[in-house]
């Protein structure tokens, strides 16, 4: 253990109470939008993340190496605050913030304590400023992990919710699209799509776009595909709910959806379909 | 090497794949598919490919050949009962079989076969 380490871990031990109330203090912990349980809170992970940062002083743990098993209780600690920040809404700024406001009472301490010695000092504001750094880095990484992995779950459920495939009549699927169109949903959209007309032997599909927001070269080809596709296996396939602009956009682009029938909205289709298949729908006399 | 048998129904040719296909067994298919529509003078051929699970640019390819045979020898091919897996797997190899006719099922087939052949009686 070199001296400043030593310095600063006895510094810790001695004040533990000062620092503790002092960095509350700095992160804001006694303003008025703050509840008390919350303040509670906030005072439990404090004691927690002093209580690592000891225990890893005290194994020996050096600051460059931040992901030693000696750092594990502090790493440990560090991750519990910023899943309860991220769960709680706050931002990855806020988090790190609070780690960040540990720095002053702790530099006030050695301030006051190694008047004498100042190269003493700067040694163990040098260790100090080193360590809070990797806490915070560490705080906002995992802080984002958790948010990624957040928003990973809400994107594959979004893909499974919103892509459902309806039977809207004897022999006749629909799937109405809602967002962007990108290749793993329109991967998903074909292999649901091709599945159900397999089991209800379908003869048509349609599929509107009319929750699409837009429509460019890339889109267009995953929507050629699925065509192509439905077509193999041996369906007929309609496209309804082509907005203006969106039509006004792929004829720009020079896209050519020629071969491939379209309808502007999803009751036109369906009209269609009926009409292919031979049935007449016809309202009875008042 | 195991020959795919082709039967006749009238003037129908049908043909079941129940085996994977191998580039040999693909060849003379379309070789004896070819002999069998001049000598029978079928009118229609049924491909019922529902126990292919798995292919590749080759096996599309004898698909469209066969299809573009048989119209120059006057007769109307339909392929049937294709997976999904397969549909999504020729498309993504650039094999939308264009001038390929297709159906669901057998009996879909030969129902589009009618269809085709009182269109051309009328036609005539």
């Amino acid at each position: 253990m070199s001296q400043e380490t030593e310095a600063v871990l006895q510094l810790l031990g001695d004040n533990e109470e000062q620092i503790l109330s002092q960095w509350l203090q700095e992160a804001g912990a006694n303003a008025s939008r703050i509840t008390e349980a919350g303040r509670r809170a906030m005072r439990g992970e404090a004691e927690d993340i002093l209580r690592g940062l000891r225990e890893a002083l005290r194994a020996g743990g050096d600051p460059e190496a931040f992901q030693a098993p000696a750092w594990n209780a502090l790493r440990g600690a560090l991750e519990a605050l910023s899943r309860s920040r991220a769960a709680q809404g706050q931002s990855a700024g806020d988090t790190s913030v609070f780690v960040l406001a540990f720095k002053r009472p702790v530099f006030g301490l050695i301030q006051e304590r190694m008047k004498s010695q100042p190269e003493r000092q700067m040694g163990a504001v040098w260790t100090v400023s080193t360590l809070v750094d990797r806490m915070a880095q560490w705080t906002v990484s995992t802080y984002q992990q958790s948010r990624e992995e957040l928003i990973r779950r809400q994107q594959q459920d979004l893909l499974e919710l919103s892509t459902p495939v309806i039977k809207l009549f004897e022999g006749v699927l629909a799937v109405p699209m809602i967002g962007t169109l990108d290749s793993s949903r329109t991967q998903v959209v074909m292999e649901t799509l091709l599945e159900r007309i397999v089991e209800t032997g379908s003869r048509l599909a349609i599929i509107d776009i009319t929750g699409v927001p837009t429509v460019d070269t890339l889109v267009a080809q995953h929507l050629l595909k699925t065509v192509s596709a439905i077509r193999l296996m041996g369906a007929d396939c309609i496209i309804s709910g082509i907005r203006p602009q969106i039509a006004q956009t792929i004829v720009h682009l020079g896209i050519d959806l020629q071969g491939i029938a379209s309808k502007a909205t999803l009751a036109d289709a369906l009209e269609l379909a009926m009409q292919q298949q031979g049935f007449v729908v016809s309202r009875r006399p008042a | 090497m195991y020959r795919i048998p082709i039967l006749q129904m009238a003037d129908t040719l049908l043909v079941t794949i129940q085996v994977d296909m191998q580039d040999q067994m693909a060849l003379a298919l379309q070789d004896d598919l070819a002999n069998k529509i001049s000598s029978s003078g079928a009118k229609g051929v049924l491909i019922d490919i529902s126990a292919l699970e798995i292919v590749d640019s080759f096996v599309g390819r004898m698909l469209a050949g066969i299809s573009g045979i048989s119209r120059i020898l006057d007769a109307t091919t339909v392929v049937v009962g294709m997976q999904p897996a397969v549909a999504i797997t020729l498309v993504e190899l650039g094999l939308s079989l264009a001038g390929v006719r297709t159906a669901l099922n057998v009996e879909r087939g030969l129902e589009l076969l009618a269809q085709g052949r009182r269109e051309n009686a009328l036609a005539r």
